[in-house]
């Protein structure tokens, strides 16, 4: 299995998709002549020409809708943000057209979108360019909302959520585009939304990560080992449709949780995941559920004070021997 | 650039423009449609006046919820532009529906029953008022956030194009829509992408209780199509055959060059802005002076004077359409309400 980066990897998912399908195309701000603001898209214009790669202008709230629009006609677009916080602009067509419409249409008009992007903390972009708005999207029936941690992931996850018939919000992290990993290049790897990941097994307690967070708890959960404690990983990787039972099934093994996510904690991802925790396996828990989470204020640009506000694999740590009482 | 000169695409200055014509007459009073087709208009907007009618009285007696907002006053705009397209062709619009979607084709039962909240509704009982829909017919959604109809009419006509149809897409939406993003957003997609998308803005002068003078600098909308070089025009919206007449000209250009077009049309609306409305932002004088070029009123005039129509017509139809409206009515009332078990259908498409 070739080792690759996870932008080669979401790029290789990007051109066995087009050319899979004719009425998969793409757009969005530099994704076409620039080969991507990131370079997730590079060589896609050359491959499949710009009837199918599409420069827009710099105008979110129009394209988003304009490819919900698309997806109501029977095409099946994916738009790039260059990162998703420029999605914001988007939200009234996300939330409102593209989350909405199959149902109060009565289930006459699917939507089958992908908007994808990098998301979550960069580096010293300071407050709006650095942030973490998965809570946001998947506080809405009606979208799935991705969040890879392995380039091979990336690539499977991809593809699901390219084919789906269903709006999915597909956030990538910025800090992980030259993370390399072992992807399979077969055309037909696909990885279905809903279904968390194991990302390494334990005993002793369980920690919840996804996206960036994810190679973070495998080093705390590394350095824990060394102290005799078996932690287990889990990576949701859809948050929604969550896949909960595996969380739940691994708490009811390991008795503890530390929930490790870049978000702020408030009204967050890791706040829903431990009140379901809280509803399902109270009985089960021998100490209260931990978050790990960006810190409550918007994202500075000090350096100090940028790492700081992040989440880090000593704090899960922290977090881990807390809830062990160790 | 257009091809409209200069004084006929910046029409009138000020808000009202052509509605303050001192003829009570409409603009068109040469006819070049058969009389089948002058007909089938006629019927289409008594049936929308009388159907609307029969909202209000439902609407006060409870039967429907939330907002209603009628189309009384508006029917030339909706049944002239869409007599002018092919049923393949889409339309989207916003929350004043009904009228157009009972023009594009949806029966006086399924709106009704829909409205009602109930199973035979056109949208399953799950849009209401808002949210009709129906895709056989192309009836792509009544939109309920000013302006979010617009990005997604671009789209459908984008998939047009992308797909190779000649299919045209008609947008409808309120002159308030054109203060928000959305609509510029999607003019400057249209034309830079030659997209076939007709943009119909229904200018009935006041955005809920706030009128265009306190809400927008340039009044004239037609004029603003030239920051983005589309082809535009203004017409009398109370004029059925001039707003026909207009959208051919702009389905032409959208059919045979992929072109967008703006078509501002002046109109106005005799009710209030949904059925809670006061309406004490306007005065009873205006509203009559409007109603004094009623849509139904002046092309009843024409068909009478080019001896398309008779009283004894007029009575017929009149007749016809008031057990169309009754037989809604009472399908909408003896329909079921949904099922319990459809709060959870079509939230998404697959399982999961």
């Amino acid at each position: 299995m070739p080792e690759i980066t996870m932008r080669d990897a979401l790029t290789q998912a990007l051109r066995e998709e087009l050319a899979r399908d004719e009425s998969v195309f793409l757009m969005g701000e530099e994704v076409a002549e620039y080969q991507g603001a990131y370079k997730v898209t590079r060589g896609l214009l050359d491959e499949f020409g710009p009837k199918r790669i599409i420069d827009t202008p710099i105008t979110e709230l129009g394209f988003a809708g304009l490819g919900i629009g698309a997806a109501m006609a029977g095409l099946r677009p994916i738009v790039e943000f260059m990162t998703f916080n420029f999605s914001i602009l988007a939200t009234d067509q996300i939330i409102n057209s593209a989350a909405k419409m199959l149902y109060m249409s009565g289930g006459q008009f699917k939507i089958p979108i992908v908007f994808r992007g990098p998301g979550g903390s960069a580096y010293q972009v300071s407050s709006q360019h650095s942030q973490a708005l998965e809570s946001w999207y998947a506080y809405f029936p009606g979208l799935k909302v991705v969040m890879p941690s392995t380039p091979a992931d990336a690539k499977g996850l991809l593809k699901s959520a390219i084919r789906d018939d269903d709006p999915v919000i597909f956030i990538e992290q910025e800090r992980m585009y030259g993370m390399k990993g072992d992807v399979p290049d077969d055309e037909d790897f696909i990885i279905p939304l809903g279904v968390a990941d194991v990302k390494r097994e334990g005993t002793d307690a369980t920690i919840v990560a996804r996206s960036l967070m994810v190679p973070v708890a495998l080093k705390a959960a590394e350095e824990l080992e060394k102290d005799g404690v078996s932690c287990e990983v889990i990576d949701p990787r859809t948050i929604r449709p969550l896949d909960l039972d595996t969380i739940i099934e691994s708490v009811k093994k390991t008795n503890r949780v530390v929930i490790a996510e870049e978000s702020h904690p408030f009204c967050g991802v890791g706040a829903e995941i431990s009140a379901q925790i809280a509803e399902r396996a109270f009985d089960y828990l021998d100490a209260p559920v931990k978050r790990v989470s960006g810190v409550d204020v918007p994202m500075p640009y000090a350096k100090n004070l940028e790492q700081l506000a992040l989440p880090d694999f000593e704090k899960v740590i922290q977090a881990v021997r807390e809830v062990s009482y160790l | 650039m257009s091809s409209q000169s200069t004084e006929q695409r910046k029409g009138t200055t000020g808000a009202t423009g052509v509605l303050d014509a001192p003829s009570p007459k409409p603009q068109s009073n040469t006819l070049e449609e058969d009389r089948e087709t002058l007909l089938t208009i006629f019927r289409q907007m008594l049936l929308i006046r009388r159907f609307e009618e029969k909202c209000a009285e439902s609407y006060s007696l409870g039967k429907i919820g939330g907002f209603c907002h009628l189309y009384i006053g508006q029917e030339a705009v909706g049944v002239g532009a869409i007599s002018a397209l092919r049923p393949d062709d889409y339309v989207l619009t916003s929350y004043r529906e009904h009228g157009q979607a009972i023009a594009k084709g949806i029966s006086p039962d399924a709106v009704m029953a829909e409205l009602y909240g109930k199973a035979t509704g056109c949208s399953h009982g799950k849009g209401g008022s808002m949210h009709l829909f129906d895709a056989k017919l192309n009836f792509l959604g009544g939109h309920a956030i000013v302006g979010g109809q617009i990005p997604l009419a671009t789209g459908v006509a984008f998939a047009s194009k992308y797909k190779e149809t000649d299919q045209v897409t008609v947008c409808f939406f309120g002159e308030a829509a054109v203060n928000q993003g959305a609509f510029h957003e999607s003019l400057n997609m249209a034309q830079l992408w030659k997209l076939p998308c007709i943009y119909i803005c229904e200018n009935n002068k006041y955005g809920m209780g706030t009128s265009l003078e306190r809400a927008m600098s340039l009044q004239n909308i037609s004029e603003k199509a030239c920051a983005y070089e589309l082809e535009s025009e203004y017409v009398d919206g109370m004029d059925v055959l001039a707003m026909r007449h207009a959208t051919q000209r702009a389905v032409k250009r959208a059919r045979e060059q992929s072109a967008p077009t703006l078509i501002e049309a002046r109109t106005y609306r005799f009710m209030g802005h949904s059925m809670s409305d006061p309406g004490k932002y306007r005065t009873r004088a205006e509203i009559e002076k409007y109603q004094e070029r009623d849509p139904i009123k002046l092309f009843t005039a024409t068909l009478i004077e080019n001896d398309v129509l008779t009283d004894k017509g007029i009575e017929e139809f009149e007749a016809y359409i008031k057990e169309e409206v009754e037989h809604a009515a009472r399908f909408a009332e003896d329909s079921p309400e949904p099922e319990p078990e459809e709060l959870y259908t079509n939230v998404y498409a697959g399982e999961w």
